[in-house]
């Protein structure tokens, strides 16, 4: 226990202080964020009703964006190797760089959110909605891009690979965190049915990204 | 005779040579008469009139698009689990004919959906979950062309596989609920029991010669990949010789 | 044959389809052939596969 809380408290702390990556992925949010009005045009009723999902689809982009060096780095330098030779099983391993991988990345994004809907000119019941789809729904970005970043460990510019492998993936996490965030504006259905199913898809990610991580990983060691 | 008979390679590229004439006369002969059906015999549907050909090709792509990859992830059991040989042989050479058909399953969607909507596309809950899963095929593709090592890239691919195949019914059911959300109904639905035999019948008959078609060449794409690492490994002997 | 007002649409997937799995065949048929033109260069100039044991490292398997 100590030796991934140890792991967990490393990884978060290398994560945060290389290359500023807490910063850059908030930053690069604030981008998307601000390049779509050029895109779609000031109006502030459109922006409103799109909102969420530009929200989320910056949130997306942005995980994906910092998933590469998930294990690379330790690749590189061989603690991959240390780590597989380790008595930590590799699947809770996996599980605790991708926490902490979230901690340092994902949880910025949520963060930055509410005030980047205030640009998107949100109401305050949209922001918290979203807000909250994010919280739930960004970890399983992270555990669903974990599966990516496993597979294309060995491979020198693997970044845009990841991506092309890992969106299809989210498809559903996008689908209904969107949705959970647009029903409170439309009050077309109870928040809770979609919120209930994005938090299961969260779940369920946590479960099967680091089993399939672990699995490329040891297949990529051999 | 179990599977695990066809191990070798050597046994399987025998079976191959003796079972394949057979099975081309079989396909050729079940795509005459299907076609024959199709053009001759089929009446036009009352609403769609004669577009409805359309859907004699359209739904065997779109069901061998799923099977495809169901046969690829049942391949990649076998390499993982099994580490069986030829698995991997054949979860690779079923990925570009999956890609071939869902595309032409997308492809003959839209043609189909030119006259009957208005639109070339329409973010339909079947069309967009194939347009998904031809994104995954033609990633998958792309990781077994990026990694070298063709032991390494034939797990990882499998890996993805599993993975990809897990995801898909949730794939299905987020995107089914997400249409229904955005559009109450969409113009074809193709209800199983619906159907009239005059058109059920040359539809099975087109999805059986479909089938018989990706087993055929499959088996060829295999046949040239087993030769191909067999020539692989050739020259590395070769030249592990001229050192 | 009538094809009624849609002709087009259903010759086009019907062409498209045909377009498609003659590449098919056109790919296996000629990626075949190169591949057994390559082992007969192979086995002319006396490389060979030294037993059917080695087969297994073909595959990637043997480690």
């Amino acid at each position: 226990m100590t030796a991934l809380l140890a792991l967990f408290l490393r990884e978060w702390r290398l994560a945060v202080r290389v290359g500023g990556g807490a910063l850059m992925g908030a930053l690069f949010f604030l981008i998307v964020v601000t390049v779509v009005p050029f895109g779609v045009g000031p109006d502030l009723n459109l922006l409103s009703r799109i909102g969420p999902a530009i929200l989320w689809i910056g949130a997306l982009l942005a995980t994906l964006l910092s998933l590469d060096r998930l294990f690379q780095v330790d690749r590189d330098d061989g603690g991959l190797d240390l780590i597989l030779m380790g008595e930590s099983p590799l699947e809770l391993v996996v599980l605790v760089k991708c926490l902490a991988h979230w901690a340092a990345t994902g949880l910025p994004l949520v963060v930055a959110s509410p005030l980047l809907a205030i640009f998107m000119n949100m109401e305050p019941i949209a922001i918290g909605a979203t807000t909250l789809t994010l919280l739930v729904g960004t970890p399983a970005l992270t555990f669903t891009g974990a599966i990516g970043a496993a597979l294309t460990v060995t491979l020198k510019r693997g970044g845009l690979l990841l991506a092309i492998l890992v969106l299809p993936l989210t498809v559903p996490v996008m689908i209904f965190g969107v949705s959970s965030a647009t029903a409170v504006l439309y009050g077309n259905m109870p928040f809770a049915t979609p919120f209930a199913i994005l938090a299961a898809l969260g779940l369920f990610a946590m479960v099967l990204g680091p089993l399939a991580a672990a699995a490329a990983l040891r297949h990529a060691g051999e | 005779m179990r599977l695990i008979d066809y191990a070798n390679p050597t046994r399987f590229l025998g079976l191959v040579a003796k079972v394949l004439p057979w099975l081309g006369a079989v396909t050729a002969a079940t795509f005459a008469v299907g076609l024959w059906l199709v053009f001759f015999r089929a009446p036009a549907d009352y609403q769609q009139g004669e577009t409805v050909k359309i859907m004699y090709i359209h739904v065997p792509f779109a069901w061998l698009s799923m099977f495809c990859y169901m046969t690829m992830a049942g391949s990649a059991l076998g390499t993982l689990v099994w580490r069986h040989p030829l698995a991997d042989v054949s979860a690779k050479c079923a990925a570009p004919i999956g890609a071939a058909f869902t595309f032409l399953a997308l492809a003959t969607g839209s043609l189909w959906g030119k006259p009957m909507w208005g639109t070339w596309w329409v973010w339909d809950a079947r069309l967009t979950s194939v347009l998904v899963l031809f994104i995954m095929y033609l990633g998958l593709i792309a990781l077994q062309e990026t990694i070298e090592d063709p032991a390494r890239a034939a797990k990882a691919s499998a890996v993805l596989t599993l993975v990809g195949a897990i995801n898909i019914p949730i794939i299905k059911f987020s995107v089914d609920w997400w249409n229904t959300l955005h559009q109450p109904s969409s113009v074809f639905r193709m209800g199983g029991s619906t159907i009239d035999a005059s058109m059920l019948i040359p539809l099975l008959i087109m999805a059986v010669a479909f089938s018989l078609l990706f087993v055929v060449v499959h088996l060829m794409a295999m046949r040239n990949e087993i030769l191909r690492r067999r020539i692989r490994t050739m020259r590395m002997i070769e030249a592990a010789g001229a050192e | 044959m009538d094809l009624g007002n849609h002709a087009g649409f259903i010759l086009a997937s019907y062409g498209l389809s045909i377009l498609v799995v003659v590449g098919l065949f056109a790919w296996v048929i000629l990626d075949g052939r190169a591949q057994r033109r390559r082992l007969a260069e192979l086995e002319a100039r006396g490389v060979h596969r030294r037993s059917h044991a080695q087969t297994a490292e073909t595959f990637g398997e043997a480690r």
